[in-house]
This record gives structure tokens, C-alpha cells and sequence, in this order.
């Protein structure tokens, strides 16, 4: 009974997350556009396989995602070494990005631009070569993005330092990179963070925070997402420019 | 129906090659270097699946019901011929694209309500503040920072103004409300940045900046359709210092 009472309460959170998505889309597509709505039956279907993937993956988040991050941040405190600490930090932003979907796409979209631009060669081989050294780089500076964000948070540094200090890096490197590559690079800072990496990467962040001494969960805890949506803009640019 | 199957298992094993690399990485260090057994092992196997199958669903719905249908309509509402545009002769004005700007802004706000990673995020920052952040008051000043955002960005395509510019201007802000904002909001707010932009809100916004700059003339889709999603990952850090600037002033 009280299962059945949580999933239903799960189930109806999930509704109100979503309901904002249809209200916006059933407006245009009846007032504005001003025509009916396609595939009624496929929507049902999919609206609910929503409602219930959403409700699954917050409770999973709650009883899988969460712990582990956290546990893993007590145990390395525990621990005490800090330069496991610093590779395992490495590993989680460069294994975690490496595979991303939305990175390949964008790698891919960047590799056309390229050749479009004249600045590689328009063969399939010399685009699909730009467009694995881009996803390397991107891949690469999250990692470097964690590392600096772990040490930050060990270290106490406060974090708009350091952010400031990348803002600059992305300005200084905008003046030197080529036009085409701009925009790829300040997209390619947003898509990098995914939906199982936001999680882990957040709980290990407060888990660490937690666990040092001195360190407060809310000010040093937090910040580790914001480095790996702002590294990559700058390697992006770099690549461009060695280019 | 079968189809249906076929594709949902596609998406699954999507979903699995991407947790993959994540989940031998974080089982590899608590094996090897940790040694540490995991206290809740079970429950934390179970949630994984949960997270796994739960994202394939969600994704699979999106697929089924929303994605199809939002991209359609991000085309349509750029085409000239609804916009009443002129398309011969004379430049194009900004303001002729009305319909845009309020699709662009609603579309923003609400698959930013309905993204995962911010639910997540605010989840933490809710258990973590003791209560003193409330997770739809994160989520909603994220949710307009991003509408903001996604419009303002769009208004860029149209003018076809450099990118870097917006941008730059961008940083001047937040680096001022920095100086300026209550410290124990500050890491979060640059966290809402990144956050915001992924499984929901990505495929719409890039629709629509397909969609505005092959539907202009002179702008390239190649080029100026880029920009939308650091967009999207600016404003929600100002929205949301904003926001806490707002309830310290409220509180006082």
C-alpha cells in the first residue's frame, strides 16, 4: 500500500514537471499555428512512458546516484590520499564526457564547419579526424576541470576567483580564435554535462565538502559543474587556433 | 508495435553504453582503490537501474511524444510565411518576429523545468541548505533565466550581432552581482549554468537555431545557428543570484 501510495505521489511530481512542456506546445500548435494535434495516440504513449521514466529516475537518484557519490567522497577523506583523489576526479570527467552523445553530435556539426570554413580538408577522413581531436579536447578539459574543481574544494579557494580567472581565459582566447569556432565553443561548455553526470559529480562535490574539515557543503560543495561547462569553451577555442 | 520495441531497446543500449564508462569508473576505484565494501551495495545496484531505465523511458517518451512535434513546430514558427515577414527587397526587422521570441522564452522555461539534472541539483541544494533554498524557487529562477536567455539569443540570430559581444557583456554582469550577492549562492549559481542545459532542453533549442538561421537570409545555419545553448548556460547564473539577492532582501 504505501508503495503503491509513493509511486502514485512520484508519478504525480512528475506530471507537474512536465505539464509546463504541453501547455506551451498544445498553445502554439492550436492558437498560433493554428492546427490540430498530430498522433494523439503516440503522444499518450509517450507521455506516460515520461511520467514514469522521470519517476524512476528521481527515486533512483535518491537510492543509487546520491549515496554512492557521497560515499565515495567520505571514503576518499577517509583515505587521505590526495592524488588517487585528483585521478579518480580525472577519470570521472574525462570517462564521463568521452562517450557523450550530444559531444560526438556537436563534434560532428564543428568537423563541417570546418571544412566548410576551408580550414581542413573536405574529405570524410580529415572531418572525421577533427572531429575525434575535438572530442578528445573537450573530453580532456573536463577532466581538468574536475581536478581543479576537487583541489578547489580540498583547498578552500573560493570559487569566483577561479571562474572570473576562466571568464577571462574564454575573452583573451575569443581574439584569437578563428570566427567559425566561436559559437561551437560556448555551445560545446553547455552540452558536456550530462543527466547521470550532473548527480554524481554534485553529491561527490557536498560528500567532499562534507567530510573536510572547515569546508562548508553549501559555499566549497558546490562549483564543480560550473568548471566543466567553462573549461571546454577555452580547450575548444585552443584546438581551434593550433588548428 | 514491434517497431516500438525495436527502438526502445536502441535507445536502451544508448542509455547503457553511455552509463557505461561511469559505471566501471566508479566501481573500479571502490574495488581497486578504495577497498572499502559499499555499506547499501543492493540498494545502490537497484537505484542505478532504476537510473538507467528510468532515462531510457524518459528519453523513449520524449522521442514518442515531444521532440517530433517541438521541432516541427520551431521550423514552422520561423518561416517567413507565418511571421508575415517580407521576403524580398528591404532587410529584415527584429520585431516582426514576435511569435519566436515568446516560443523561444516558453520553451525555454518549461523544459527547464522539466530537466533531470536540475531536479537533481536541487534536490542537493535544498538538503544542503537545510531547507533555506526551495527546489522550485531554484528551479524557477533557473527556469527564467533560461527563457531570457533562449529569446535574447534568438533576437541575436535574427540581427546576426557577434555572439562574443552578448557574451563578454554577460560576464561584466555576473562578475558584478558576484561583488555583490549573498556568498553561500554563488557556487550554486554557477552550477545552475551548466546544469540546465541537457536531455530536454538541448534537441528544442537547437531545433529552433536551425530552424531561425536557415529560415533568415544571410545567416548560415552552420555558423549562426551556434550560440543558443551558452546562452541558455549564462543567464540562469544571474537569474538565480538574482533570486537570492531578492529573498535576503525580502528577509531582512
Amino acid at each position: 500500500m504505501n508503495t503503491i501510495r509513493r509511486l502514485f505521489a512520484s508519478l504525480l511530481s512528475s506530471f507537474r514537471d512536465l505539464l509546463p512542456i504541453f501547455i506551451v506546445i498544445a498553445f502554439f500548435q492550436m492558437v498560433v499555428l493554428q492546427q490540430p494535434i498530430p498522433n494523439l495516440g503516440s503522444l499518450l504513449i509517450g507521455t506516460i512512458l515520461v511520467l514514469f521514466g522521470l519517476s524512476l529516475f528521481i527515486e533512483g537518484l535518491n537510492l543509487g546516484l546520491f549515496p554512492l557519490g557521497e560515499t565515495m567522497a567520505w571514503n576518499f577523506a577517509r583515505k587521505g590520499s590526495l592524488s588517487w583523489l585528483l585521478l579518480f576526479a580525472f577519470a570521472l570527467g574525462f570517462g564521463t564526457t568521452v562517450a557523450e552523445p550530444a559531444l560526438i553530435k556537436i563534434a560532428e556539426e564543428a568537423a563541417k564547419i570546418a571544412a566548410n570554413g576551408g580550414m581542413i580538408d573536405d574529405s570524410i577522413e580529415a572531418m572525421h579526424e577533427y572531429a575525434q581531436g575535438l572530442r578528445y579536447t573537450v573530453a580532456l578539459s573536463v577532466g581538468f576541470a574536475i581536478v581543479l574543481g576537487v583541489l578547489r574544494i580540498v583547498k578552500g579557494w573560493p570559487v569566483q576567483y577561479l571562474i572570473i580567472g576562466g571568464y577571462i581565459g574564454v575573452v583573451i582566447m575569443t581574439a584569437f580564435a578563428p570566427k567559425e569556432i566561436i559559437g561551437i565553443a560556448y555551445d560545446s561548455g553547455g552540452v558536456t554535462t550530462s543527466t547521470v553526470t550532473v548527480p554524481l559529480v554534485t553529491a561527490l562535490g557536498v560528500g567532499l565538502a562534507s567530510s573536510i574539515k572547515g569546508r562548508n557543503p553549501m559555499t566549497d560543495g558546490f562549483g564543480l559543474i560550473a568548471f566543466a561547462s567553462l573549461t571546454p569553451m577555452i580547450f575548444v577555442m585552443f584546438y581551434g587556433i593550433m588548428l | 508495435m514491434t517497431e516500438g520495441i525495436i527502438h526502445f531497446l536502441n535507445i536502451l543500449v544508448g542509455t547503457v553504453l553511455d552509463i557505461l564508462p561511469i559505471a566501471a569508473i566508479l566501481f573500479g576505484f571502490q574495488i581497486f582503490v578504495l577497498r572499502r565494501p559499499l555499506k547499501n551495495a543492493k540498494e545502490i545496484g537497484v537505484g542505478f537501474l532504476m537510473v538507467l531505465f528510468g532515462l531510457a523511458l524518459f528519453l523513449e517518451g520524449l522521442d514518442l511524444a515531444l521532440f517530433p512535434l517541438g521541432e516541427l513546430m520551431a521550423s514552422q514558427l520561423t518561416s517567413p510565411e507565418l511571421l508575415n515577414v517580407p521576403t524580398t527587397g528591404e532587410t529584415v526587422q527584429w520585431h516582426h518576429y514576435f511569435w519566436v521570441y515568446l516560443f523561444a522564452a516558453s520553451i525555454g522555461f518549461s523544459t527547464t523545468i522539466a530537466e533531470p539534472s536540475l531536479i537533481a541539483v536541487a534536490i542537493k541544494a535544498n538538503q544542503v541548505s537545510a531547507g533555506a533554498i526551495s527546489q522550485w524557487g531554484l528551479r524557477i529562477a533557473v527556469a527564467i533565466g533560461v527563457a531570457i536567455g533562449i529569446s535574447l539569443g534568438s533576437y541575436r540570430i535574427i540581427t546576426g550581432t557577434p555572439l562574443h559581444w552578448y557574451i563578454i557583456a554577460g560576464y561584466v554582469v555576473v562578475i558584478f552581482q558576484t561583488m555583490v550577492a549573498p556568498r553561500t549562492i554563488i557556487a550554486l549559481a554557477y552550477d545552475s549554468g551548466g546544469v540546465t542545459t541537457s536531455t530536454v532542453t538541448v534537441p528544442l533549442v537547437a531545433a529552433l537555431g536551425i530552424g531561425l538561421s536557415s529560415n533568415i537570409p544571410g545567416r548560415n545555419p552552420l555558423i549562426d545557428g551556434f550560440g543558443l545553448i551558452a546562452f541558455a548556460s549564462l543567464f540562469p547564473i544571474m537569474s538565480v543570484m538574482a533570486y537570492a539577492q531578492l529573498s535576503e532582501w525580502r528577509s531582512r
